[in-house]
């Protein structure tokens, strides 16, 4: 059901074209995103897998355009749905227009660096202020309670600080924070990490629930966890040393991958299903390359076991067939 | 396999007190027995705050009970007091813990951990004699001595140094480890070389294991028997299969439930709700 509304949905509220973005060091280029294109379509859950150094979290910092140095945009294009180019607005534009109202981040460990000496409604004025100065808070407060009331989290949250609440509770704060002004894509950048799992599954009950009511349209979960995205994602885009590697429908990324690395990954994830005791696990051998000085080809051929002389030379492309995208040479011609 | 119990814990209980005028307790372990067989492995396994940390650092010395008995090869160790009765009892049980970067000082080569090991001998031993030691140690973690000593900590993966403190806990020959969390901080890829090398000690070495992970999945990947907390209590215990094909408490129940897994889609999502 969830592959039907991804198809009947053309509109596509974000592109992503070649984006390549460098953190500029003393040392050289850390090249943690290279020519990332994807496009999010209206209404779906994305999910973006892979391990740590992959590149999830600089994808979520460039989407969200707030590249702070070191990290620079080198180069590559997103749209909105009207067809603006986000990268070539003005910062006042941005701030207006864009953030928090088009595009929303809930960073990483949001929930750990809020601001104890403020009361949840508190920060609630200063992130609608920053967009609309001249709004009553009266008005504002309004808006927050249907907002939390609608997502199913007490009204007395608002009247709290944040070290008052539980990690559950603080995190769906936060998301609903980020939500209040209805964006149209959501980036959730690791929403559920140090969570227990029954608060982790309030958080993405709560993701979806978000989606389901209209008050987000699309959303991007960038996550290390296959099986959380496996819940709730209507597609995946798996990344390996700041490349995608692919991007396909949920179950068919999970359970027939095309990417070796995709495929290793996939076999790593180890869940309480009693199959699992009996499968030997191998891993992946040796470890993610150093982005200052990535492996020439594909990057992740020193660990790929069907690599050809091909893959050490040149980098393959993204290559779509059948609304799959792969980016390997035993795919492209 | 003879059922020879290497650890028992009997009622063991921690409160911490904090305050100072108006003192309040916290009941972390309230109760909790349990055995360790030879060569066995076992996973304590709860959410945050259950008091599964409290558990292993009791087991291992670090903190003192507020009630209840360990006994270790049929001795009570909870009341050792001499620093040399607990050199002697650590040469017998080791710990790993989560965090497989802060043991590093990364000013230095890796081969600085292994330093302070040694200390807990009796004898003293040369330094060709340390060598070797440390070597074939490496090698029961599978690592290649010649790969890992001398670089810098940030030359090795997470994986690599995490084998590299499993490897330090051996070079005593422990008969029991105590694992707290130990891949939690480890990437997938690199984490399952780890959970073999905790598999492969136990069957080649015969050693014992308490595993401590807040993650079911792995916990029934590893472990022989399960042991699940919540609040400072053990509310469940048995063998691993039956405790996830067949969970009997209410609470083991929700936690299972709440798991993601690859195969089965959670019902409850509202993921249908509009499509």
């Amino acid at each position: 059901m969830s592959k039907e509304v991804t198809i009947s949905s053309t509109a596509t509220v974000l592109k992503a074209e070649n984006i390549t973005a460098y953190y500029k060091l003393l040392a050289g280029d850390v090249r943690a995103l290279e020519d990332v294109t994807f496009s999010l379509a209206s209404g779906e859950i994305f999910g973006i897998a892979g391990e740590s150094g992959c590149g999830k979290s600089t994808l979520a910092a460039t989407l969200s355009t707030v590249m702070l140095p070191p990290l620079k945009l080198i180069g590559g294009k997103l749209f909105t749905d009207d067809g603006r180019s986000i990268f070539e607005l003005r910062e006042r534009t941005l701030r207006r227009e864009i953030r928090g109202k088009y595009l929303a981040l809930i960073p990483q460990s949001a929930m750990n660096c809020l601001n104890p000496t403020k009361k949840i409604k508190d920060l609630i004025f200063d992130a609608v202020k920053a967009h609309d100065p001249r709004k009553p808070k009266m008005e504002i407060l309004k808006i927050a309670m249907e907002q939390f009331a609608e997502i199913g989290l007490p009204p007395r949250a608002l009247q709290s600080y944040f070290f008052e609440l539980s990690g559950g509770m603080k995190q769906r704060s936060v998301i609903a924070i980020s939500s209040l002004l209805n964006p149209k894509v959501l980036i959730a950048d690791e929403p559920t990490v140090a969570l227990d799992v029954s608060t982790q599954k309030a958080v993405l009950d709560l993701l979806v629930r978000l989606r389901n009511k209209g008050i987000v349209q699309s959303m991007i979960l960038i996550t290390h966890d296959i099986a959380v995205l496996r819940q709730i994602a209507d597609r995946i885009m798996v990344m390996y040393a700041g490349m995608v590697v692919e991007i396909g429908p949920t179950e068919d990324v999970v359970f027939k991958p095309l990417h070796p690395y995709t495929e290793a990954l996939i076999s790593t994830v180890i869940v309480p299903e009693p199959d699992i005791k009996k499968k030997v696990l191998t891993g992946i051998p040796g470890a993610p390359p150093n982005l200052m000085n990535p492996p020439p080809g594909c990057r992740f051929h020193p660990r790929c076991k069907f690599a050809m002389s091909k893959c050490k030379e040149e980098v393959p492309p993204l290559v779509t067939t059948n609304g799959r995208t792969v980016r390997c040479w035993n795919y492209a011609e | 396999m003879t059922e020879q119990v290497i650890l028992e814990t009997q009622n063991l209980t921690k409160v911490y007190y904090s305050g100072f005028v108006r003192k309040t307790s916290v009941m972390a372990v309230d109760g909790v027995s349990f055995n360790l067989n030879k060569g066995e492995i076992i996973s304590l396994v709860g959410e945050s705050g259950s008091g599964k940390t409290t558990v292993a650092r009791i087991i291992l010395k670090l903190l003192r009970p507020t009630a209840g008995k360990i006994l270790y090869q049929g001795k009570d160790i909870s009341l050792l007091r001499k620093r040399q009765a607990l050199t002697e009892y650590w040469r017998h049980v080791q710990g790993i813990f989560q965090d497989p970067y802060a043991p590093f000082n990364l000013f230095y080569k890796v081969d600085r951990v292994f330093d302070i090991i040694f200390n807990l001998f009796a004898e003293s031993f040369s330094k060709e004699e340390k060598k070797k030691m440390i070597d074939a140690s490496l090698m029961m973690v599978d690592l290649n001595p010649e790969d890992v000593l001398g670089k810098y900590p940030h030359q090795l993966s997470g994986g690599q140094r995490q084998r590299i403190l499993v490897a330090r806990s051996l070079i005593v020959n422990p008969e029991i480890l105590v694992a707290d969390e130990p891949t939690s901080m480890i990437d997938a890829s690199t984490r399952v070389d780890v959970l073999k090398v905790f598999l492969n000690l136990r069957d080649k070495q015969g050693l014992s294991i308490i595993f401590i992970t807040h993650d079911v999945g792995l916990a029934y990947y590893i472990s022989d028997r399960m042991l699940v907390m919540q609040k400072g209590k053990i509310v469940e215990e048995g063998r691993v299969e039956e405790v996830i094909t067949n969970p009997k408490n209410e609470y083991t129940q929700k936690l299972l439930s709440a798991i993601p897994t690859l195969t089965k889609k959670w019902e409850s999502t509202e993921k249908n709700e509009t499509g």
